[in-house]
């Protein structure tokens, strides 16, 4: 069964078959064929982003909020350039993404046509895999092979690069029924060896800890993880990437470990004696100093990807296999294990240990003494009321750790960040991303003043398309994270870290030109009444514009390049290690 | 830092020598020695890659790229159960005086003369690296004009193939291809080429597309 269609009717139709529902892009000349047909699909909706970094954010967004591929897509040269960024976060955070980019005419390639880029060649290193199509017969099986590639495994952003001839050719139209990749076959199923291994370990371990990353989040492992840990009454520590994996709020949940890490969350892992460790990657960000991390503890070590298992830290028993598979046969594993010992491990000594360390070292933050707003107290005041239904994207520097500290994680796909590539910018567009695939939910950009004005015109986007999302400027004046590290490490010299936001722009004015409701606090009085101002918008985008205290830091905190055991609760204090006896 | 030789099956299609020797280039390794050509199956071609590496690290490659689409399989073949080869084209300075010598060593390594000129011979050799390396050190002295060496290529001793089961593609069944009616019913493809107004669709049901508020 096939129809005659052009290359950019059968690129259409190809998206609409793979279950498409949204295309973030932007129109140009090289995949201008494309955006014709696009015009009469009633399955998918475009939307017209103000910069295509912004499409591809929008994308990760609106992937990360569902779990779905987000798609986004640019025309060749600088529209397919302006995409490596999101297309670069995407590969780090393994967000399952399909970019699409119009090419030059084959003929064209390699004369440096106008707007002709190898955005192929470009994205190699950041992309799971890339096409270059030319022949508008491979457009429909290329389409489901970079949907199949992009969402399954280790899901990553998948690049096809589409010349404008292959689009203007006829073609017959044919959905392949079945893709040969001979070289791509994800093991998600764990070997059973290796997971009654790991139950035998954790038997027998006195301190273990479930170290949980983003994977956890990307193979909607959730449930699983809550039975596991409950079984047995584990620790929990969830990473940046896997905030909501397990409710701060349950009582096995000890923090988020890391450089900015809290205490409880840090010393569990630094005094643990196993490590179990599922769908986390032993980022630098977590582990500091690799030799001095978690240095009594053996290692199980749970991802989809062979390649990420014994990368930084040896693994004394690796598993390859998908999160939820890997959870599901860990806890049967573990029955099986107790059910033939006829014991029960108890880890209450351990626990409870930790439970005091948490109890001991809350995060907290001291009010400014000039009487300035306090960015913790807005941060934490937004996620009260808006609440843990509310999706959470942010930026990066300090409102985003803020956020990962203060904001209520109940729920996976709520908390939406650049964690691995650490990309500023990547928040407005992502809520914006997010609450198009999920137009039920609050929306909450919290984003740094830095960071705003990098993306902030997706706001206009965002008034045109009928998208009201909500964003916080935490606005300190500063790339302020940057001027925390010149504060502690390179004696306060400021050296152009200083945005001079509190004069210039306007944010509430900005938010007001470009189609939304701008408002504007700084002080606390009023930020309660603020925030339920924004909240009472339904129907535009909406901007507050906090001014906060410059100079409030992060905190706690360990250094760059030291041991986690050198973690500071604030400056120049150090939890008292050996009076918890961990 | 030890030698290692990677035998890689990979489809063949273009680009993928460029995804491999990046890959490795970028994770911070050298290849000393790459060769790549077809294999008994048309789609397959096959890269020898020698690498000097520590253990660990040569995992660490090994995964990654394994990770690549077109990457069909990683073999390391054990330098005492295979068969290397290199061959090594080199244009030595021999004249009446010193012919005699640089053919008896010719003669000696079992290469061949594939070129004759008055002041000059061109030599043609096969062996393992070890042997050209040697051949070599015997003819410097005579003067090396001119030198071109392939890279490496080896192959398993035995009767075993190491494209034995992997070259039989493993179709992956879609699991997004639609059953039964597509949400979208196909159009006739004269509505895109012959109408020159194209209606605005109305957005799905359930997503607010409300105009903007100015003011």
């Amino acid at each position: 069964m096939s129809e005659q269609l052009t290359g950019a009717q059968a690129l259409i139709r190809a998206l609409e078959h793979a279950g498409v529902d949204t295309v973030f892009g932007i129109p140009g000349g090289a995949i201008l064929p494309a955006y014709d047909p696009m015009l009469d699909s009633t399955q998918i909706r475009h939307i017209l982003v103000r910069h295509e970094q912004g499409a591809g954010h929008a994308a990760q967004g609106y992937a990360s909020a569902t779990g779905k591929t987000g798609v986004c897509m640019a025309t060749s040269g600088p529209g397919a350039t302006n995409l490596v960024t999101p297309i670069a976060d995407a590969y780090m955070d393994s967000v399952p993404l399909v970019a699409i980019t119009g090419q030059v005419a084959s003929a064209a390639i390699g004369t440096d046509a106008f707007q002709e880029a190898d955005i192929r060649g470009i994205t190699m290193p950041i992309t799971k895999h890339n096409f270059l199509v030319n022949d508008p017969n491979d457009i429909a099986t290329t389409i489901a092979e970079a949907f199949h590639i992009a969402s399954t495994g280790r899901p990553g952003p998948v690049l096809v690069d589409v010349t404008k001839d292959a689009m203007q050719a006829k073609v017959d139209f044919v959905w392949p029924t079945e893709l040969s990749l001979p070289g791509y076959r994800p093991v998600t199923r764990p070997h059973p060896k290796q997971v009654r291994e790991a139950a035998r370990l954790i038997t027998a371990a006195e301190k273990p800890v479930l170290y949980v990353g983003g994977g956890v989040i990307r193979a909607k492992a959730e449930v699983e993880l809550k039975e596991l840990a409950e079984l047995l009454g584990i620790p929990v520590v969830t990473t940046l990437m896997a905030r909501g994996a397990l409710p701060d709020t349950h009582e096995l949940h000890f923090g988020m470990p890391g450089m900015h890490g809290s205490v409880s969350a840090v010393g569990a892992l630094q005094r643990s004696d196993l490590l179990i460790t599922l769908g986390a990657r032993f980022d630098d960000r977590v582990t500091g100093k690799l030799d001095s991390f978690a240095p009594d503890a053996k290692v199980i070590h749970a991802d989809i990807d062979p390649a990420e298992i014994g990368k930084n830290r040896v693994a004394d028993v690796p598993i390859v296999g998908d999160c939820k598979e890997v959870i599901t046969d860990l806890i049967a594993a573990l029955r099986t294990e107790i059910a033939n010992s006829g014991r029960t491990p108890s880890y209450d000594t351990w626990r409870n240990q930790l439970v005091s360390v948490r109890k001991n070292y809350p995060l907290g933050y001291d009010e400014p003494e000039d009487g300035s707003l306090s960015p913790q107290y807005v941060i934490q005041r937004i996620g009260q009321i808006a609440g843990p239904d509310a999706i959470y994207t942010s930026g990066v520097g300090q409102h985003q750790m803020w956020s990962a500290h203060y904001l209520p994680f109940e729920k996976p796909r709520h908390w939406l960040n650049s964690g691995g590539l650490g990309t500023m910018g990547y928040s407005v567009p992502a809520a914006m991303g997010a609450k198009v695939a999920r137009p039920d939910k609050t929306v909450w950009a919290i984003d740094g003043d830095g960071c705003f004005q990098m993306t902030n015109q997706e706001l206009v986007t965002c008034a045109l398309e009928g998208i009201p999302i909500k964003v916080a400027v935490i606005n300190n004046q500063s790339l302020g994270m940057v001027r925390q590290w010149q504060t502690l490490f390179y004696d306060k010299r400021y050296s152009s870290t200083d945005l001079h936001s509190n004069r210039i722009p306007d944010f509430a004015k900005l938010a007001e030109a470009m189609g939304g409701v701008g408002l504007r606090c700084s002080d606390k009085a009023s930020v309660d009444a603020t925030i339920e101002k924004a909240m009472a918008v339904t129907d535009q985008p909406v901007v507050v514009d906090f001014v906060v205290h410059r100079d409030a830091m992060v905190w706690p905190m360990v250094a760059a390049g030291v041991s986690n055991d050198e973690i500071q609760i604030a400056r120049d204090m150090a939890p008292q290690w050996d009076s918890e006896e961990l | 830092m030890t030698k290692h030789t990677l035998s890689i099956l990979v489809e063949n299609k273009h680009g993928v020598l460029a995804r491999v020797a990046a890959l490795i280039s970028r994770r911070g390794f050298n290849i000393d020695s790459l060769a790549v050509g077809p294999t008994e199956h048309p789609e397959v071609s096959r890269m020898t890659i020698a690498v000097s590496v520590d253990e660990q690290p040569l995992e660490q490659i090994t995964k990654q790229l394994n990770k690549l689409i077109n990457v069909i399989k990683i073999v390391e073949l054990e330098p005492t159960q295979t068969v290397q080869r290199e061959l090594l084209l080199v244009k030595v300075k021999a004249d009446t005086l010193t012919r005699g010598q640089v053919l008896e060593t010719v003669q000696l390594f079992r290469a061949k003369v594939v070129d004759v000129a008055p002041d000059a011979i061109t030599i043609e050799a096969t062996g393992n690296p070890e042997k050209l390396e040697a051949m070599l050190r015997v003819l410097e002295p005579f003067g090396v004009r001119e030198l071109v060496q392939s890279g490496m290529v080896a192959i398993g001793r035995g009767s075993r193939s190491i494209s034995d089961r992997t070259l039989r593609p493993v179709p992956v069944p879609p699991p997004f291809v639609q059953s039964g009616t597509p949400a979208i019913q196909a159009q006739p493809p004269e509505r895109h080429t012959s109408s020159t107004h194209h209606p605005v669709p109305a957005p799905p049901p359930g997503r607010p597309v409300a105009p903007a508020r100015h003011g």
